[in-house]
């Protein structure tokens, strides 16, 4: 029963890191950019984090007197910044330069997995080790109530917040005017331009919205789910996102039963007894297998609400028309 | 009745004075004057490239005029761009809808729409119902616009544009993908809209149409301005006419077919298009060596079709495509057969398409690697031969005077004639038995175009048949031995290019399937009245 509940809590707190992620990556796809530099935003924008943190801390004579609300703040808003930043660069290399997304993806993650071990090479790590205790921090009265005040409610802050973003970006992509407008430019820019909706500013602000979002799940993931220490894997956790996203069909509320899933599987293999370090890798890749699984049903199924935006990875200029 | 309403009224509602466009050296319209007054509808009737669509383009905003004036309601409005041409209550449904596809209809009606008041989705929902009930469409605006038929689509098109509050409302060929009974559907809720006091502008080309539903016509021809006429003061053969104009002598040489041959019998093919539409209805026909076999048509009536149906790239439901060697004179059948296998035939078919950057060449490599496209095959090492290319590539920069830097240039840079040049310099070095070209010497200037007749001959001479997909009429009436007249996926008729009648291939271009039937319904509904 308590091995069930650490591994269903697991499950959960790496189910958020992929959510933030992939909800990043939805809304920046929904504008029609495939932002391929997830996995290096994630990790810009964990050690953003860390690096507020460890400026924070810097300041103080001592970590005993951090107190909670600094603590929190001031990472979170580095974070934010530091992968909005890097969502800036990749809509001015696309929309501005013209230049290609796949390409522009792909470097901005090498590039950012290169900026993360710089940074952090320069970092007291006690730092963040000292704050993740404010970001874990759950309710008081959660361990009183047993098996449902451990699985629903000890969490930090973090999960209940970007459970609610992952729900306000659904609602506001579906119900919306702003996200009809939003998912125009990703179905057809065209039309979006003939019917005076400003292409180059939605996609600018989704890819810039997003990047943050999905940078903020690199700092929960170091924060919270690492509890503070730092490990040299957060890209996996952007491919992870990036593969959740077509798990999800561009759905943000299928995204957050497809994060918990995804965390399940990924993390499966400590809870089964007996895996060799072979079996372990292969288990870890199950993740992976759903994804080509669902590509393979959503194809075969070939419905056009199923499928990418129509615009994904096409940069659109106007002269064209 | 329609005219008595023009008349008492007479209230203008968008002029346009002395309107003149230009896209580099060609001029579109010339000073161009339009009337059109509150609750009509007017045709603008030309004939394909005679400028009625660049016109309405400047109307809507998505061409500003070189010169001239536009005045809505009496005013002199510019209109630099859809969202101005809105604001003046004037909206366009394209020819090619903007729509996009995995939304309902209403949410593509308010994509975009800024009311300053946030109407809800729900309101707008009412404010759609209450349209399509007041112009009587049809429309399940639930449904996705991917699972639309054309016809729906094109309703989306019209509502969105009344949504928009226009009362200028221009459609470009709206009937060119309606079935009949679509058109007769579609014409009501146009008459409907003319009679609640909307000006109604349609372009297009088909003359039952216009003497159907229209109140006046406004002909074009090479981007001038014609002639306004009444619709019930004219009659067909006046249109066509003025569409066509008096025949122009081109200084085209035409030389006599020497011993011409069968040698490509094309016999009832057919084929349809995924929606089920007939792109070709049982066409028949003989292309003979030493001759050059015209075909003329509407653009889009199946030219493109019946190319790629010989050339190996279109399934045909039925018929045969018979090919006679020149040496052997033996038959063979070349129908569901892929480019290659023709080739590994022996038969030397060489086909010059319409989309040169996007089927003839490829705009990123240069002439000597275009060259190669042809011949890659050749050779028994791993590594191309470009040695060979290289050559011909030279060769016909030198014989076909082609404007390039050199032959390591990518063929994007050139310009349009010279482009058309080395495709057709590449077709024409495998000294094809057979060559057919679609609108070879579309956006060409007079001396590559004269270039380009010229290597049509010199095939001809030698002994090709050549099939000429063209569309000034003067230029195939000059060119070809025999012009056949496409309409409709129909051949409508194959005349003697030396003795035909313009206005006799304008009307057989303009005589479609549709209008068979329509006069039919038309006829029908005549007889139920007067009984």
């Amino acid at each position: 029963m308590t091995l069930l509940l650490t591994f269903l809590t697991s499950t959960i707190r790496l189910g958020i890191t992929l959510l933030l992620g992939s909800t990043g990556e939805i809304i920046t796809e929904k504008s029609g950019h495939l932002n391929l530099g997830i996995p290096g935003i994630m990790c810009v924008g964990a050690a953003c984090g860390c690096l507020g943190e460890s400026l924070y801390t810097s300041s103080l004579d001592s970590y005993d007197q951090m107190s909670p609300l600094p603590a929190v703040i001031i990472p979170i808003l580095c974070s934010l910044l530091g992968s909005a930043l890097m969502g800036l660069i990749y809509s001015f290399l696309t929309v501005t330069l013209r230049a290609n997304q796949n390409v522009t993806g792909l470097a901005l993650t090498t590039f950012g997995v290169g900026v993360t071990n710089y940074i952090i090479s320069q970092l007291e790590f006690v730092s963040f080790q000292r704050g993740s205790r404010f970001f874990t921090a759950a309710l008081p009265f959660a361990d009183k109530l047993g098996w449902f005040g451990q699985l629903f409610l000890s969490y930090g802050f973090l999960v209940y917040l970007s459970l609610a973003i992952a729900i306000v970006a659904s609602i506001v992509l579906t119900k919306t005017r702003l996200g009809l407008h939003l998912r125009s430019v990703g179905e057809n820019p065209a039309t979006a331009d003939a019917m005076g909706i400003n292409v180059t500013l939605y996609r600018y602000a989704a890819t810039c919205v997003g990047s943050a979002i999905a940078g903020l799940g690199g700092l929960f993931f170091v924060m919270d789910y690492l509890g503070g220490n730092w490990e040299y894997c957060i890209d996996a956790m952007g491919w992870l996102s990036i593969a959740l996203v077509i798990f999800a069909v561009w759905k943000p509320h299928v995204s957050i039963l497809g994060s918990f899933l995804f965390g399940g599987l990924y993390i499966a293999y400590n809870y089964i007894g007996g895996v060799t370090f072979a079996q372990k890798e292969l288990l870890k890749m199950l993740p992976y297998v759903v994804t080509i699984l669902v590509l393979i049903v959503t194809s075969i199924r070939n419905k056009r609400e199923n499928q990418p935006p129509a615009g994904l990875g096409l940069n659109y200029y106007r002269e064209e028309r | 009745m329609s005219t008595a309403v023009v008349e008492n009224q007479k209230q203008i509602a968008l002029e346009l004075r002395n309107i003149t466009k230009t896209f580099g050296r060609v001029v579109a319209n010339k000073n161009v004057d339009l009337t059109v007054y509150r609750g009509e509808i007017l045709a603008i009737l030309g004939e394909n490239g005679c400028g009625k669509t660049t016109l309405m383009n400047m109307i809507s905003g998505i061409y500003y005029p070189d010169e001239g004036q536009i005045f809505v309601d009496g005013e002199e409005v510019v209109i630099r761009s859809p969202k101005d041409a809105f604001a003046h209550r004037i909206g366009m449904v394209h020819q090619h809808f903007k729509l996009v596809d995995v939304f309902n209809a209403t949410e593509n009606i308010v994509l975009g729409v800024k009311d300053g008041q946030k109407t809800s989705m729900a309101e707008a929902q009412k404010k759609v119902e209450a349209l399509i009930d007041r112009y009587g469409f049809q429309l399940d605006f639930k449904k996705n616009i991917h699972e639309m038929s054309v016809s729906e689509k094109q309703t989306v098109e019209i509502v969105k544009v009344l949504y928009r509050s226009a009362d200028i409302l221009i459609l470009d060929e709206p009937t060119a993908v309606l079935t009949p009974q679509e058109t007769e559907k579609l014409f009501t809720v146009l008459r409907r809209m003319r009679d609640d006091g909307k000006s109604i502008i349609i372009i297009t080309h088909k003359l039952h149409e216009v003497l159907a539903l229209t109140d006046r016509v406004t002909v074009l021809r090479r981007g001038e301005h014609i002639a306004t006429v009444n619709t019930a003061e004219t009659d067909e053969n006046q249109l066509t006419e003025m569409m066509v104009g008096k025949k122009i002598s081109l200084n085209i040489e035409r030389l006599e077919p020497e011993n011409p041959r069968d040698r490509l019998i094309v016999s009832h093919i057919s084929c349809t298009d995924r929606e089920g539409i007939k792109l070709l209805d049982d066409v028949s026909f003989t292309a003979r060596s030493g001759e050059i076999l015209g075909i003329a048509g509407i653009a889009g009536s199946g030219q493109r079709e019946l190319l790629e149906s010989i050339a190996g790239l279109q399934n045909l439901d039925c018929g045969e495509i018979t090919y006679f060697d020149p040496k052997t004179e033996k038959a063979v059948e070349l129908r569901s057969k892929t480019p290659l296998q023709i080739r590994d035939l022996g038969v030397r078919l060489s086909f010059v398409p319409e989309d040169r950057l996007g089927m003839g060449l490829v705009g990123d490599m240069d002439i000597i690697d275009n060259m190669m496209l042809r011949s890659y095959r050749r050779g028994h090492s791993m590594f191309v031969d470009r040695k060979k290319p290289r050559d011909l590539a030279e060769e016909i920069i030198q014989s076909l005077e082609i404007a390039t830097p050199s032959a390591t240039t990518p063929v994007r840079r050139l310009s349009g004639g010279n482009v058309q040049k080395v495709l057709l310099g590449r077709e024409i070095a495998s000294s094809p038995t057979v060559l057919m070209a679609a609108y070879p010497v579309r956006g060409l200037d007079i001396n590559s175009s004269y270039a380009i007749y010229h290597l049509l001959n010199a095939q001809k001479k030698s002994g090709a048949a050549v099939i000429f997909v063209g569309e000034d009429l003067d230029v195939l009436m000059a060119l070809c031995d025999r012009i056949m007249v496409i309409a409709s996926g129909r051949i409508a008729g194959i005349v003697d290019g030396k003795t035909a009648d313009k206005r006799e291939i304008g009307l057989l271009m303009t005589k479609s399937a549709t209008a068979d039937k329509i006069q039919k319904s038309a006829n029908n509904g005549k007889e139920t009245v007067s009984s």
